[in-house]
């Protein structure tokens, strides 16, 4: 995106620091002469991750990648990535494991899927988003108090709790767990809610909400329990 | 089970082909198996039978171990049974007492247990063995091939093929589904890498098609119906009605004049619709043949195609007493004889409406390669000049490469030209209107002549090459440089960034893909289609031209993208190999032809089924009786005699149940493969 | 026609104004619509992040209880749940081991799922079932005038573009012409509305509403019309923060089935155009018949 338009796109994300330096971003910080090593050793590399990726339903396709840019140039998000999807991609499949994981990128992707009907060689780049997304959250490595994983998380308990979402319930534990001033801030929202008769914190539930959790326990039986 | 005759000597070679067997079966094993199979004398695995040593190994054993049978397992007959028969013919034997049988395809390639696989080869092989033993010597006949040659399409494949054909004396007939001859080619502007003028060279070609006394032009045709076999084939040619007299029309074009459309009203074709012609036009200045046709669709003295005498034929009064234009004129169908054909009917252009992302046919300013074509050339639409559908003369111009090219949605080939066409482009808009210049590429493929060169030659002009395949082409704008503009959204991946660029004018180089009809073409002249539905050759690097029937040759795009050396260089190819075959002036028959037996009871049912119709009825022996000249050998008579009365040399009853007895006799050494085969 | 019918939670939630209108417009055009009993969250987008197995585990206890229901059609109105439904349908004909997690999640609730039921969305149905015609010809108020940008949004048209084209889908753009208005180019009419992020990273999200926004007004259109209560919540609840970022660029978003409500002459307290926090003020003109 062309830097002429609104200060909104120079925006870092706010929790977390970056794992590494993406390419290009050290000039920023020229005045104090902060230079980064971006060199990456094979002993960086977790051999097999790639491939294990690709053995994942829906994922198979990543080994056809020719790393074209189609994916970047249609993703909406693309332009607040510290690694473009293309980029995602190339370090999936050379099994740089820790910097795939560790990117911001997979949390933003926002499951539009135009990526996954654009590619030329038909990778399903969202289902392999949502597979690396997973696998950030089973090593428990993704920036603390960053919100897209923790309303994941609130989701999946709220579902097993109670079989479905009650929204305004879920939007204020997130901003509970992440940011406060962000909830302040949306004091104007709530007012609207309030007045279009759309603000109300009774929690929806299924009646055989045993049945959910009976259901997940079933599907992690053969596998480990999940963390 | 036949008993063999106790004067059977065969002798059985396995090949290794190098590891392509060998790796896979255990050649000395299924040697030492055949060695002692009743009517075998000797056995050897060797590493490569076809290799000069291995076939004078053949010649030297026939005389020295008296052989009279010749067994060869090791690739596809389709590769070395004529160098096998050859060897076995040099040593002195019939060939056709030689059999192949093939380990490479139907056991080594296809297996991943080498134990299997070498019980498979045996099994193979023991099968042969018993067919060979029956074999029969056979006469060849040899047939004369007529020495006319067929070409199907006059782009620079055909024209190059007819012209090196008519050169060396054959005559041809070139026939041209357009008005014109000339082809995509005489729609481009310059060529890469040299930039001269594709007019300049390509017009001389087709003037000399028009005048050579060796060939018959007949444009505006179709092929419609091919009948007969290598040497004499038969092909009925439907000619379509242009309305204009070929011989009487001299080209002189003042009935376009004298139109009574005054000015140009309906979409021209040979300006990719950019341009406007009248109902009776000339396809272009050069056309060949100079000859102009009336599109009975528009012309007022039609209706809806059907001739009405309503209009004041303003046409007839210009054209005076030459009486060139003929209303009247019906579709002819013609039948020639020739020898051999060659189809060199080329290419279509990818559809680009198929990648609406790219905004053609919404947004007036986005164009399709062949357009721009038009639009550069001199004798274009706009004369030259770069300006765009909506008037405006363009400063940025983006041009996509691989629209409809390397892409699993529409066409995953490569199309090959895309690149270098449009680095020419890119250089000629350039050139025309002083625009800012973007490429969107994958990958710059520039593998050839003087290619690499032209790509730095553009770097140097100052073209802007972006790694990245466009993400969309759009009008809606971001930032104030953006209004009124296209908008060009792509990863520029090697910056590592996504970027927006505005421009005013976008070219899509669209791929190259098989003609929506290439299908029926196919069958038309009983030819092969790769997946992706371009001409099958006979085989990729030694047999480029060749189809997998003989006589019939393919050139240039129908086969696959390729540029106009590659197509050139390969339509000689084929006019050399068609020469070859009648120059020969006669082939050798396969003796696999149906004969009747004795007891015959002339009950008539083989002869409706004949395709070739090669049987005919004796009324006075009242049986049927097979032209050995006709029959082409396809079995179906044999198969259908309800009292097996009709056999077919090389493919007799007992030698064919012999083999089938080989493959499923239970083996006195038990194998793996036929334990889990019953 | 009968369908079972998967509101889901944002139906019952902040989207309760698509519910409120879609049902008197089914019920209006002969549609019965038999809300599944017990359902549960379909697993969309926030729980495919955590474990797909799992999300697709849920989704498979709504298409059993459909079965179980004897429909063989069930109608999802938001996108999101449209999405994974589909998708669960398809991985369970595709993938064996999917299947066999979700036969063995569902047998442990005493359910089954035989692979069968469609999913459908109302568009879809209005569309291709009951047809432009029959909707014509309920137009009693035709919504002459008033100019709309029709939006799809992501994930009723990709991946799974069932029914539409997934880069220049139309059904609407028939819908809504059938109903008298005039739809508006819209190049953006697939484009993210942002999901979560308009929460979760609202720099990016607010941003991408703007743009949607922005463009629907340079092309003169009066509203937006949306087919997913995602979509028209951030469309339409933002617009507070939008309007500070970026200026006044707000446009009304309205579902497809509120336009339908109102072109049909229902009683606008039926389709929740209240609800809105920036609500569409135009009305159809009254007929001049009315009048006479």
């Amino acid at each position: 995106m062309p830097a002429t338009a609104t200060p909104a796109e120079r925006v870092e994300l706010k929790s977390g620091p970056p794992p590494a330096a993406p390419a290009g971003s050290g000039g920023r910080n020229w005045s104090t002469r902060r230079i980064e090593r971006t060199i990456k050793y094979e002993s960086d590399r977790n051999v097999g991750f790639g491939r294990d990726v690709m053995r994942v339903p829906g994922c198979e396709q990543l080994e056809n990648c020719i790393q074209c840019g189609t994916c970047s140039g249609v993703c909406p998000l693309s332009i607040y990535m510290d690694h473009s999807p293309r980029q995602v991609m190339a370090l999936t499949r050379a099994d740089f494991r820790d910097e795939v994981l560790r990117s911001h990128t997979i949390w933003l992707c926002a499951s539009c899927y135009a990526c996954t009907v654009e590619c030329p060689q038909q990778i399903r780049i969202t289902d392999i988003m949502y597979e690396l997304k997973q696998r950030a959250i089973d090593a428990g490595i993704y920036p603390r108090r960053f919100p897209i994983p923790v309303l994941a998380h609130e989701f999946t308990h709220m579902v097993r709790k109670h079989g479905r979402i009650t929204e305004l319930v879920l939007v204020i534990r997130l901003f509970l767990k992440t940011d406060w001033f962000a909830a302040l801030g949306n004091w104007r929202l709530g007012l609207d809610l309030t007045r279009t008769g759309r603000f109300s914190l009774l929690t929806e539930r299924i009646r055989r909400h045993g049945d959910i959790a009976r259901m997940l326990d079933a599907v992690d039986q053969p596998k480990h329990p999940s963390p | 089970m036949v008993s063999l005759k106790p004067e059977i000597r065969i002798g059985f070679y396995v090949c290794h082909c190098g590891h392509n067997i060998a790796s896979m079966v255990d050649c000395a094993d299924v040697a030492a198996y055949v060695g002692q199979l009743p009517g075998v004398v000797l056995a050897r695995d060797y590493k490569y039978m076809c290799s000069d040593p291995g076939q004078e190994l053949i010649q030297k054993d026939i005389a020295e171990f008296g052989l009279n049978r010749v067994v060869v397992a090791s690739c596809s007959p389709l590769l070395h049974e004529h160098t096998f028969r050859a060897a076995v013919a040099a040593g002195g034997l019939n060939p056709f007492l030689f059999h192949m049988v093939n380990i490479r395809e139907h056991a080594s390639w296809v297996h991943t247990d080498r134990a299997a696989a070498t019980a498979k080869a045996k099994v193979l092989a023991r099968a042969a063995i018993r067919r060979a033993a029956l074999a029969r010597e056979l006469p060849q006949r040899q047939i004369p091939i007529n020495p006319g040659v067929l070409v199907v399409g006059g782009g620079i494949a055909g024209i190059h093929a007819a012209l090196t054909l008519a050169e060396a004396g054959k005559h041809v007939w070139l026939i041209e589904r357009e008005a014109s001859i000339g082809g995509h080619m005489a729609k481009f502007d310059k060529t890469f890498p040299t930039l001269d003028c594709a007019a300049c060279i390509l017009t001389p070609k087709m003037s000399a098609v028009g005048a050579h006394p060796n060939i018959t032009l007949w444009s505006h045709s179709d092929v419609v119906q091919v009948d007969g076999y290598v040497g004499n084939y038969t092909v009925k040619v439907r000619r379509r009605p242009r309305y204009v007299n070929e011989e009487l029309c001299t080209g002189c074009q003042e009935c376009i004049g004298n139109c009574i459309y005054k000015e140009p009203k309906f979409p021209d074709e040979f300006n990719e619709g950019l341009g406007k012609r009248k109902p009776i036009h000339i396809p272009f200045p050069q056309a060949t043949p100079q000859v102009v046709l009336i599109d009975p669709q528009v012309c007022l003295n039609f209706k809806r195609g059907v001739l009405t005498d309503r209009c004041k034929k303003t046409c007839v009064e210009a054209c005076g007493d030459r009486k060139a234009i003929d209303f009247t004129q019906k579709e002819e169908t013609k039948e020639i004889q020739v020898g051999a054909i060659i189809v060199a009917t080329g290419f279509k252009p990818f559809d680009v409406r198929r990648v609406p992302q790219y905004g053609y046919g919404t947004y007036p300013n986005v164009y399709t390669a062949l357009e721009v074509e038009r639009l550069v050339n001199a004798s274009g639409p706009t004369a030259g000049e770069i300006v765009l559908r909506d008037g405006r003369r363009p400063s940025a111009i983006a041009i996509i490469h691989c629209v409809g090219s390397r892409d699993k949605k529409t066409n995953r080939w490569c199309s090959r030209v895309c690149c270098m066409y449009s680095m020419k482009l890119a250089h000629l808009l350039k050139e025309h209107s002083g625009a800012e210049l973007y490429n969107f590429y994958i990958d710059i493929r520039a593998p050839g002549k003087g290619y690499e060169e032209f790509y730095d030659k553009l770097n140097e002009e100052g073209v802007h090459f972006i790694r990245g395949r466009v993400g969309e082409v759009t009008d809606w704008a971001m930032i104030p440089e953006e209004e009124g503009k296209l908008v060009i959204r792509v990863e520029d991946t090697l910056a590592g960034v996504v970027r927006r660029i505005p421009v005013d004018m976008v070219v899509l180089a669209t791929g190259l893909e098989p003609h929506a009809d290439a299908q029926a073409v196919r069958r038309l002249f009983n030819m092969s289609c790769g997946t992706e539905g371009f001409f099958l050759e006979r085989h990729p690097k030694l047999a480029p031209v060749s189809t997998f029937t003989d006589g019939v040759y393919i050139a240039g795009c129908c086969q696959g993208p390729r540029d106009i050396p590659d197509t050139v260089a390969q339509a000689g190819a084929a006019a050399a190999e068609a020469l070859a075959l009648i120059d020969r002036g006669h082939i050798l028959q396969e003796p696999n032809t149906a004969h009747v037996l004795a007891d015959c009871s002339g009950c008539k049912s083989c002869l409706p089924l004949c395709p070739y119709t090669a049987i005919g009825f004796d009324e006075a022996t009242h049986q049927a009786v097979i032209n050995e000249a006709l029959c082409k050998g396809c079995g179906t008579c044999v198969a259908a005699c309800p009292s097996g009365s009709i056999g077919q040399h090389l493919f007799e009853d007992d030698e064919v149940f012999s083999e089938i007895e080989g493959l499923l006799t239970a083996d006195p050494e038990p194998t793996p493969a036929l334990a889990a085969t019953p | 026609m009968k369908f079972a019918y998967f509101p889901g939670c944002s139906l019952k939630g902040l989207g309760r104004a698509y519910e409120e209108s879609l049902l008197p417009v089914m019920r209006h055009l002969g549609l019965e619509l038999e809300e599944l009993d017990d359902w549960n969250c379909c697993g969309a987008t926030a729980y495919m992040a955590v474990d797909e197995a799992k999300a697709c585990v849920l989704a498979a206890r709504n298409l059993a209880l459909a079965e179980r229901s004897g429909r063989d059609q069930l109608l999802a109105p938001c996108a999101a749940c449209y999405l994974v439904l589909n998708k669960t349908k398809h991985y369970f004909h595709d993938y064996p081991a999917m299947k066999a997690t979700i036969d063995r999640a569902l047998a442990a609730v005493d359910l089954a799922y035989a692979g069968d039921t469609a999913v459908r969305h109302p568009l879809d149905v209005l569309v291709n079932d009951v047809g432009l015609d029959a909707i014509r010809q309920k137009v009693v108020r035709p919504l002459r005038g008033l100019k709309v940008a029709t939006y799809y949004g992501c994930q009723l048209v990709r991946p799974y573009a069932t029914f539409d084209d997934p880069y220049n889908p139309v059904t609407m753009d028939r819908l809504v012409e059938a109903l008298g208005a005039t739809v508006v180019r819209y190049p953006l009419k697939t484009k993210c509305c942002g999901g979560s992020l308009t929460g979760t990273v609202p720099e990016a999200g607010i941003r991408m509403v703007y743009i949607l926004l922005n463009e629907a007004r340079k092309r003169g259109a009066d509203c937006l019309a949306t087919v997913c209560p995602l979509c028209q919540f951030n469309l339409d609840a933002y617009h507070a923060q939008v309007r500070s970022e970026y200026g006044d660029v707000i446009v009304p978003t309205v579902y497809f089935t509120q336009l339908m409500g109102l072109a049909f002459g229902l009683p606008e307290k039926q389709l929740g155009l209240h609800r809105a926090a920036v609500p569409l003020r135009w009305r159809p003109p009254v007929p001049e018949v009315a009048h006479a």
